[in-house]
């Protein structure tokens, strides 16, 4: 057995601990269970004492983290089911059936939940588009989250996309899920019922994706990661759409008692888990599941991670018409478990008992505080200050450069690919500051964004981790919905090393501090520990998902301006910072300094400023700054609004300071001249500076005594450079 | 007016069609479950978008097997109004109720996106009430829009009148530049003969509502309406 653990990535602590719990050396199949299950992906077992710490309850929580996705009351009878997660692995692997079935693991997350998923968010992070492994890595996720999101009918509404050297071999990709349910119809992956049915729905276990969870997504990259293609599975979005049907109409029947997907450890996972969160135990009957491969050890059977598969439980009397309803919609369906009492999880195989262990042992897994240390890259990067650096004489040259580039520049390459419109409710296209779904049943509808700056988190993870929330929650309050809570995708590099647990201790310290600031919760997320090429860490990239609501859907806001004449208004401070900036990056090609200060009383300041000017309509647009400060913000609420604007920087800093300064809490909005009187007045009571720095209208972005650049170049430049920049590659 | 909206294993803009015809026009509309085989008491029948079947294989090429198609055939040589949006206009050629074929988009990728379209006709039962022809603002989301046809059928096509949209400029040019997927002379919609059958790629559900960006896909719903002699 001592190679065969080491092989299934236990550790000999872990191998011992086993022994314990069962009295007795484990056989194969259930070494082969507890190596899944005590997996970094599925136990958690390195983070789950730091992410303890975090905020989880709130009034509007239904379900908080520990279920399948997280449920937020939105009002009116309904809730918001959401998640993010991550493929990473699988995706530098194979990058079209990677993305594809992260999409299909995430959108079965929700509806396990009982919702009708209804939107999708993708973030994703890539090497330098120059290499044409990143061009092959990045072609392959888009087209398949496209394709697979695209065939489920579920819009691709939103996400984010960073190129940078330190995701060169480990590229990220997560997915953001969100779905809407009527609250009566929530379901929980729980067997509480002794006596009651497990049915396995949708596709045949076969033997791909074994391991997944342990060897692909727990376990660095090094020259022999080609080799784990085999792990990566195939998805069938086909299949998956049949099953989000079929569910549903069980669920709104009233036919389930609970049910799960499976996905990371497959029956293991899916058997166990709801075992435990019900107080049972669970009979599985190996022989019974449809296979691909008909000499299929009863081991392959509960470790397979195939894709496209339900469990579902029921009571005796409903199997009937469960087994109807899956025969309507064309999906396989057998009955392979039952519910027992007690705690042990058993696989028989015909009448031989081939694992016998306790469910909770299974489901918990160990707990790992890890080793902490400072890395010694900090001081030297922070102590790096960007103001000593020379300033370029042409700051025209520098805006068009910023606007061009691959992290600023518009991503209509990457969100034309992916059907945005289907189901009719997104009311912000993609491409301002969070996509915008109406709830048709209600007046009611949800914002979502989706921040990280990595640079900012490689240079103090807890600053950066703060600022991405902040981030987060500025973007959906400028288009006009309040924060209300979050999920998140925690990426990093190895835990064991306590330079990388360092980073990741900051991290979610940052995110707690910032969410009792906000006073909101968490209520689902991931870790995606392990991302690493060759020694070589990504930047901690911890992704923050926020929703929000808007009580009424006709309030909500755009980046772009609306109307020629109105006024150009500036909130927020601008102070001298371009530590990791953009400008930094693109004229000096420095990732250095320290990120931009965070104040949080100034950060829900400007949020309710943006809530109350939106809510009684004086604002026409809004759009926050971030990467590449006030030029940006700028230049895109023109393109996006097709029109020019006059400015005039009256600030006391240098020009390329005012410009290029990625200074948090500020916003550009745009106004009425005759309501100016009531924003100030607003702005006053908040203590937001608010300063009137132009107006819009014309064909020009016209900086007075500056430069200028005529609409028609700025959007050319802005809506290409990024199309160019792939094509690049096949010349 | 009584709308059945045939609903096939993968569509999935059948509850699209089902809220603008409910919701937004106020006429009775139901699904029709793809087996099937009866048709009778709707005035009209809608093959929504999706992947029916996963379009694994050719779009639409396993869905025009399915038993109600065979209804559906009846029904449209019967002279039924029927219409087919992106999936169903694919489907809709497979079973050979429109002439032509459907390739994939010339940049090999899907796009999902707003496109103009110009209308050709006003003679057909789809477009009587688009006054004058004119430009309509309708989203596109499709990875096989490329529009094939043999040119002596092109040419009768032509003349009899059954290319009802092509894809323009917002001036209503339809130049090769305003084409999106590589289609024969911009085609983005077609009747059959009789101009009881359309086709097109372009989503007029999704342009029904403020809302959603434009209500120019409404006139179709309305011209309908007014040849049936419905109110909305």
């Amino acid at each position: 057995m001592a190679e065969l653990y080491e092989e299934l990535g236990l550790t000999s602590e872990e191998y011992q601990e086993i022994k314990r719990i069962l009295g007795r050396e484990p056989n194969k199949v259930e070494l082969g269970m507890y190596s899944v299950m005590w997996s970094e992906h599925c136990s958690y077992k390195s983070s789950k004492v730091m992410l303890s710490k975090l905020p989880t309850e709130g009034e509007r929580v239904v379900v908080g983290p520990g279920e399948n996705a997280g449920v937020v009351d939105i009002g009116g009878g309904f809730a918001a089911v959401f998640k993010m997660e991550s493929h990473n692995h699988p995706s530098a692997v194979e990058p079209f059936q990677g993305a594809a079935t992260g999409v299909g693991g995430i959108v079965r997350d929700i509806f396990t939940m009982g919702a009708r998923p209804i939107a999708l968010i993708d973030p994703l992070r890539f090497g330098s588009l120059e290499n044409p492994k990143t061009r092959y890595l990045f072609e392959g996720v888009v087209s398949g989250i496209a394709s697979y999101g695209n065939c489920l009918g579920i819009p691709t509404v939103g996400g984010e996309l960073y190129f940078e050297e330190a995701y060169e071999e480990n590229p990220l990709v997560n997915v953001l899920c969100v779905g809407v349910l009527p609250i009566s119809r929530l379901t929980k992956g729980k067997a509480a019922v002794p006596g009651s049915v497990g049915v396995l729905i949708g596709s045949s276990t076969g033997r791909d994706g074994i391991g997944g969870v342990s060897v692909l997504a727990s376990q660095e990259f090094d020259e022999t990661s080609q080799e784990k293609r085999p792990s990566v599975q195939v998805g069938d979005p086909f299949t998956e759409k049949l099953e989000i049907e079929a569910c549903l109409e069980m669920l709104e029947k009233g036919l389930l008692l609970g049910l799960q997907d499976l996905g990371g450890a497959g029956l293991t996972c899916a058997t166990c888990e709801t075992a435990e969160r019900g107080g049972c135990g669970m009979d599985v009957f190996v022989s019974k599941v449809p296979l691909r491969e008909s000499d299929m050890e009863p081991v392959e059977i509960m470790m397979s991670e195939s894709q496209e598969r339900m469990f579902a439980i029921c009571r005796k009397e409903d199997l009937e018409p469960v087994l109807k309803i899956c025969e309507k919609w064309g999906l396989d369906a057998t009955p392979v478990a039952r519910v027992t009492e007690g705690d042990n999880l058993r696989c028989f195989l015909d009448d031989e008992v081939t694992a016998e262990v306790p469910a909770s042992s299974l489901a918990s897994g160990p707990t790992y505080l890890r080793k902490e240390q400072k890395p010694e890259y900090r001081d030297r990067v922070n102590s790096f200050n960007p103001l000593e650096l020379p300033v370029p004489s042409n700051l025209r040259d520098v805006f068009t450069k910023i606007l061009a580039s691959p992290n600023i520049s518009s991503k209509k390459w990457v969100y034309e690919q992916y059907d945005h419109m289907v189901r009719l409710n997104t009311v912000v296209l993609p491409g301002s500051d969070a996509a915008v779904l109406r709830i048709k049943e209600t007046e009611k509808g949800i914002a979502l964004s989706c921040d990280c700056n990595g640079r900012y988190c490689y240079l103090d993870p807890y600053r950066g981790t703060q600022i991405a929330l902040a981030e987060s929650a500025r973007n959906v309050a400028s288009s006009g919905a309040s924060p209300v809570a979050i999920t998140n995708c925690l990426n990093f590099g190895n835990p064991e090393k306590p330079e990388i647990f360092w980073q990741f201790a900051r991290a979610v310290e940052g995110l707690t501090d910032g969410l009792r600031e906000l006073e909101i919760p968490v209520v689902s997320g991931n870790v995606s520990f392990y991302n690493e090429s060759f020694g070589e860490a990504i930047y901690p990239t911890p992704i923050v998902g926020m929703l929000g609501i808007i009580d009424n859907i006709e309030r909500r806001l755009e980046a772009g301006f609306k109307k020629d004449g109105e006024l150009i208004v500036l909130l927020g401070q601008t102070l001298a910072e371009l530590g990791g900036s953009e400008y930094l990056k693109i004229v000096h090609g420095k990732v250095a300094g320290v990120p931009p200060r965070l104040n949080w009383s100034a950060e829900k300041s400007l949020i309710r400023l943006l809530l109350s000017a939106s809510s009684s309509g004086i604002i026409s647009s809004a759009h926050d700054l971030s990467e590449g400060g006030l030029s940006v913000s700028l230049a895109e609420a023109c393109i996006l609004g097709k029109m020019g604007a006059e400015v005039e920087l009256t600030g006391e800093l240098k020009a390329h300071l005012e410009l290029f300064s990625e200074s948090q809490s500020r916003a550009l909005v745009s106004i009425k001249p005759e309501r100016l009187d009531e924003l100030e007045k607003i702005a006053l009571e908040e203590r937001v500076p608010a300063r009137v720095i132009g107006k819009t209208g014309g064909r020009k972005i016209l900086l007075k005594g500056l430069f200028e650049v005529d609409i028609e170049e700025a959007t050319y430049l802005y809506e290409n450079s990024l199309e160019q920049m792939v094509a690049g590659g096949h010349r | 007016m009584r709308f059945g909206i045939v609903m096939f294993p993968g569509s999935n803009c059948e509850q699209d069609c089902l809220h603008v015809l409910r919701d937004v026009l106020n006429q009775d509309a139901e699904y029709v479950w793809h087996q099937s085989s009866d048709v009778s008491g709707f005035d009209c029948l809608v093959l929504p978008g999706g992947f029916s079947y996963g379009d694994y294989l050719r779009t639409g090429a396993i869905a025009r097997f399915s038993p109600v198609m065979k209804a559906v055939e009846k029904f449209a040589i019967g002279g039924g109004l029927v219409i087919g949006i992106c999936n169903g206009f694919q489907i809709l050629l497979e079973a050979g109720l429109l002439p032509g074929a459907m390739m994939r988009n010339v940049g090999l990728k899907f796009i999902c996106r707003f496109v103009d379209i110009r209308v050709e006709t006003v003679n057909t039962p789809w477009t009587r009430s688009c006054a004058g022809g004119g430009v309509l603002e309708i989203p596109i989301a499709h990875n096989e829009g490329n529009y094939q046809v043999p040119a002596g059928t092109l040419e009768e096509m032509k003349r009899r009148g059954q290319i009802v949209f092509r894809y323009c400029s917002p001036e209503g040019s339809a130049h090769p530049d305003f084409n999106p997927n590589g289609s024969i002379e911009n085609i983005a919609g077609i009747c059959n003969q009789e101009g009881n059958v359309l086709g097109m790629m372009p989503h007029p559900e999704r342009a029904s509502e403020l809302e959603l960006g434009s209500t120019d896909g409404l006139v179709i719903w309305r011209s309908i309406l007014a040849h049936c002699g419905a109110r909305a």
